[in-house]
């Protein structure tokens, strides 16, 4: 490890107190992370059974419409459906015997709950039991919940893995696997840099097709590339895999760290680590240089949004020279989020969970330089002077590794810069 | 259940933001879970909002279900009321909130907050966008508009404009100038710009305008039952539209002020010679009931096209749309699925489609040039610059977005003969669109079928005969072509068949 990455003397964030508030949280539902899931597993159809807010949740959360015809869809309850009128599971499997027949390059179908399938208990496992029976081998039909009711933004992608965790074949054999949805040129780029490290047995949930040799056991070893994965985190020890705690691989230093926990459990030399990671945390750090330029001295508030924030925070704080004033996050994990919480320079406010308009009149009275939040806020936050960065870009664009730790903090600087460029005098 | 991909309108409570987003001095406290406040972004992101839309959101949770859900909404009730101070306030509940029944109006009515309370019943799993947004004003005109004496002078309300709404801002100023030139005073825009209190001196004005029938009907009827206020039928989308409507205005009013028509360019744009090109090119025409109607009297009548198709997605306009339909003598496509829709103009192959922002896509995929003349919206149809639908400059507007997408005249001609050219091409699109346009679709193979009585083969040389026609015309030809066959028993087409085609349906 280098100097860096030394935990700050003015201690880290760890045992920081946690503000908790309850109040209206003005985040997406876990439905939200199908807009990627879709994309990432290639053979995978998204069914969710809900209502019509859920489809046009889907259609709107992305900003755009993805027109290519997505592979996902919703099943709309009708009047009918919730009278007692239908049954609903027989409703459920003509809708399946269509969409599998018009769409016969699917091989994974996933039921996902809403709120409404919540709350009228419609129960989508049993359905999954049975559509398998019904399909194997050819689809295999799993189930999880996307509901607003249970799930926050992010951890629709966390329900969707864990769901995945029981079917996984068992092995006995020591295996490393990576969670977390990464596109695909990143995950390609995190490949080339284990590989290099001499470790062969690399599996990653999700896999790109259902075809992958994925297995897990009591050798297998997990790393989590993603800091939302909580249930996913407690499926796998389940399993008897074991959790390599690390800070998350975003900016130079992040990536640095997560490799080297890697490394210590493979037992990689620190010559071999050097070989492979010397050139590109150079590069990373001189792209983040660049924009930190940008970056360095101004202060930065987080809304809570994806459970990106803490590990966002300590890639500002120690790589771009920010000061975080507030780092909301919907829920903290300390065996997920530890490990950058200890990076973190104690200072700011910790806080889990929402109530909007408090958190509101302290970003107000805070007035950061970059306040990070939800598409919801952004503009009318922009209108009272206020620049900011929307948490859902961070979700959407490759972020993670060395060589997208400069575009990482580009995204951060890049709302600073047009203020500069338009002539906006700042606040 | 019923398995959608896309859908052409949000749900009811949407309908109700719209209105509540619209006005001024209104909350809306919506009994929700977290999640349904993706909506804020549709206005704050789509529309550009400088503020968030006036809604609270009770955002319940799982662990909520089990305790107190209708506590809930008092806090959030109260939580609102005293730190937005509105005039007003509608209460309502989101589909979720609807199936755990706890009457959010029954509730906000007991806890005798000190402004009229409006509570709302939107039923989730029936109705869409539109009629939340329909049935949302007419409560708020409802509860809050008291009869009272008429203006001195003739003045009118101008209704149904709301946010997120297609174009509403430029339309609302151009029929407000437009009104101000007849001598016509308006009393109360709404819901847009509305604040309650306004709302409340609605029934001073002689007459109404219904700008939008989608989300304005049901008032502009309570009003002329309660207030003695006629309304206004013609909606005015196009010049003749718009004639008509000034037509009706003078009927209503008693207005002789005589108009200046000189702004009006279109009519001329119309027929000066470089639009020749225009006539006959086959349109389809999808949207909401209001602006299909109106575009297919402008496509018709104004534009010179060939209408071949049309359709809406609010069933709520079905009759209409059925009998617009027959008088121009195609089959009206009554549906909101959007693979239906797409499905459609893929049979049809049309010149040109004028639709929503997902017909623009469909285009974009079959490779045939979308205007969007209705909503669903998407960020580029709330442009920086001035553009109406309605009155003169919105036909202006018209004429100038409808011909946009198209190849244009003399550039036809020139495709035509020499489609060969290796960079003004066929594929390369219209010439004034850049190299972007791409043709994903290929043509079909058709060689290896055998011809049979309900299937036509293409043989070589008329398939590659018909691949020289340029791609903007080639649906067209093929469609003519196969339908020709079919009429005259022909099972396979050879190049002549293909010139017979065309001389039979030589226009």
């Amino acid at each position: 490890m280098t100097e860096l990455m030394t935990p700050p003397r003015s201690g880290g964030c760890r045992n920081a107190p946690v503000l908790k508030q309850r109040g209206q949280r003005e985040v997406f539902c876990g439905l939200t992370g199908i807009i990627w899931l879709h994309r990432k597993m290639q053979d995978a159809f998204f069914l969710v059974v809900g209502s019509r807010t859920c489809a046009h949740l889907l259609q709107s959360a992305a900003g755009v419409m993805i027109f290519a015809e997505p592979r996902f869809g919703t099943a709309i309850l009708e009047e009918s459906d919730l009278a007692g009128l239908n049954d609903a599971h027989a409703e459920l499997d003509r809708e399946v015997a269509t969409l599998l027949a018009r769409r016969p390059d699917i091989r994974q179908l996933f039921l996902v709950g809403s709120c409404p399938s919540e709350v009228i208990k419609l129960d989508l496992t049993r359905a999954a039991e049975r559509l398998t029976q019904q399909y194997a081998p050819k689809v295999r039909v799993l189930d999880y919940s996307g509901s607003g009711i249970e799930t926050t933004f992010t951890q629709g992608e966390d329900a969707c893995l864990a769901s995945m965790v029981p079917v996984l074949p068992t092995t006995e054999a020591r295996n490393l696997v990576v969670v977390g949805a990464l596109p695909d040129v990143v995950e390609d780029q995190m490949l080339a840099l284990i590989d290099g490290f001499g470790i062969d047995t690399v599996h990653v949930l999700p896999s790109r097709t259902i075809d992958s040799d994925i297995a897990i056991g009591a050798n297998t070893v997990f790393a989590l590339t993603q800091p939302f994965l909580g249930d996913t985190h407690a499926a796998l020890i389940r399993r008897g895999a074991r959790h390599i705690a690390a800070p998350f691989p975003m900016g130079e230093e992040g990536t640095t760290a997560w490799l080297t926990a890697i490394a210590a459990e493979f037992g990689v030399s620190d010559e071999v680590f050097e070989t492979v990671t010397s050139a590109p945390r150079r590069r990373a750090r001189q792209a983040v240089a660049k924009a930190a330029e940008t970056l360095n001295g101004k202060s930065v508030f987080f809304f809570p949004d994806s459970q990106l924030e803490i590990p966002l925070a300590r890639f500002l704080t120690r790589e771009c020279g920010m000061t975080a004033l507030e780092v909301g996050s919907p829920y903290i994990h300390d065996a997920i989020h530890g490990p950058d919480l200890d990076l973190m320079p104690a200072g700011p406010q910790i806080s889990e969970g929402q109530d909007v308009d408090l958190q509101l009149d302290r970003c107000r009275e805070a007035r950061p330089d970059l306040t990070v939040c939800g598409l919801g806020l952004a503009n009318p936050l922009e209108a009272e002077g206020l620049s900011t960065k929307w948490a859902i870009e961070l979700v959407f664009t490759p972020v993670h590794f060395y060589e997208q730790a400069g575009d990482l903090a580009a995204l951060f600087a890049r709302p600073l810069r047009r203020k500069s460029i338009l002539g906006v005098a700042a606040e | 259940m019923k398995l959608t991909v896309w859908t052409y309108e949000g749900p009811p409570h949407v309908g109700a933001m719209r209105v509540a987003t619209g006005m001024k001095g209104l909350h809306y406290v919506l009994h929700a879970p977290q999640g349904d406040t993706y909506a804020d972004l549709l206005f704050t992101m789509i529309e550009r909002r400088d503020h968030r839309p006036p809604v609270t959101y009770t955002t319940f949770q799982a662990r909520d279900l089990g305790a107190d859900t209708a506590g809930l909404f008092k806090k959030a009730c109260q939580d609102a009321y005293d730190r937005f101070k509105p005039e007003a306030i509608i209460v309502g509940a989101s589909c979720t909130a609807e199936l755990i029944q706890d009457d959010p109006g029954g509730l906000a009515e007991t806890m005798g907050l000190p402004v009229p309370v409006i509570p709302l019943e939107l039923p989730s799993y029936q109705r869409k966008e539109n009629f939340g947004a329909d049935e949302t004003f007419f409560q708020i005109v409802k509860h809050l508009a008291k009869p009272t004496e008429k203006t001195a002078r003739v003045s009118c309300n101008v209704i149904g404009p709301t946010a997120l709404g297609f174009r509403h801002r430029d339309d609302v100023a151009e029929i407000t100038n437009l009104l101000f030139e007849l001598g016509i005073e308006v009393n109360v825009t709404g819901p847009m710009g509305a604040t309650p209190s306004d709302i409340a001196r609605m029934g001073q004005a002689h007459f109404n305008v219904l700008l939008y029938p989608e989300t304005g009907e049901m008032a502009a009827r309570y009003c002329e039952k309660e207030f003695g206020q006629p309304y206004t039928k013609v909606v005015p989308i196009g010049a003749g539209a718009t004639h008509d409507f000034i037509a009706e205005i003078r009927a209503m009013s008693g207005s002789t002020v005589q108009l200046d028509d000189d702004r009006l360019r279109q009519t001329w744009w119309s027929r000066s010679v470089d639009s020749t090109y225009l006539t006959g090119k086959r349109v389809f025409i999808f949207g909401d009931g209001t602006h299909v109607k109106a575009a297919a009297r402008v496509a018709r009548d104004e534009m010179g096209f060939e209408v071949v198709g049309l359709g809406c997605y609010n069933r709520e306009f079905a009759r209409d749309v059925r009998a617009l339909a027959k008088e121009y003598g195609v089959e009206a496509l009554i549906t909101d699925d959007y693979l239906l829709v797409e499905k459609t103009i893929e049979d049809l192959q049309p010149e040109m489609i004028l639709g929503t922002q997902m017909e623009r896509h469909i285009g974009k995929r079959l490779g045939i040039p979308c205007a969007v003349i209705s909503a669903p919206v998407h960020v580029q149809d709330f442009p920086a610059r001035y553009s109406p639908q309605m009155g003169f400059e919105g036909a202006n507007v018209l004429f100038d977005t409808w011909i946009h997408p198209l190849v244009m005249g003399l550039e036809e001609h020139l495709l035509h003969m020499f489609r060969d050219d290796f960079e003004f091409n066929d594929a390369a699109g219209p010439s004034h669109h850049g190299g972007a346009v791409q043709h994903a679709k290929p043509e079909p193979e058709t060689a290896p079928e055998a011809a049979t009585a309900d299937n036509v083969i293409w043989l070589r040389d008329a398939e590659r005969e018909l691949k020289k026609i340029p791609f903007f015309v080639r649906g067209k030809a093929r469609r003519n072509t196969e339908c020709y066959a079919a009429e005259n028993g022909v099972f396979e087409i050879s190049v002549d068949t293909l010139y017979e085609a065309k001389a039979h349906f030589a226009r």
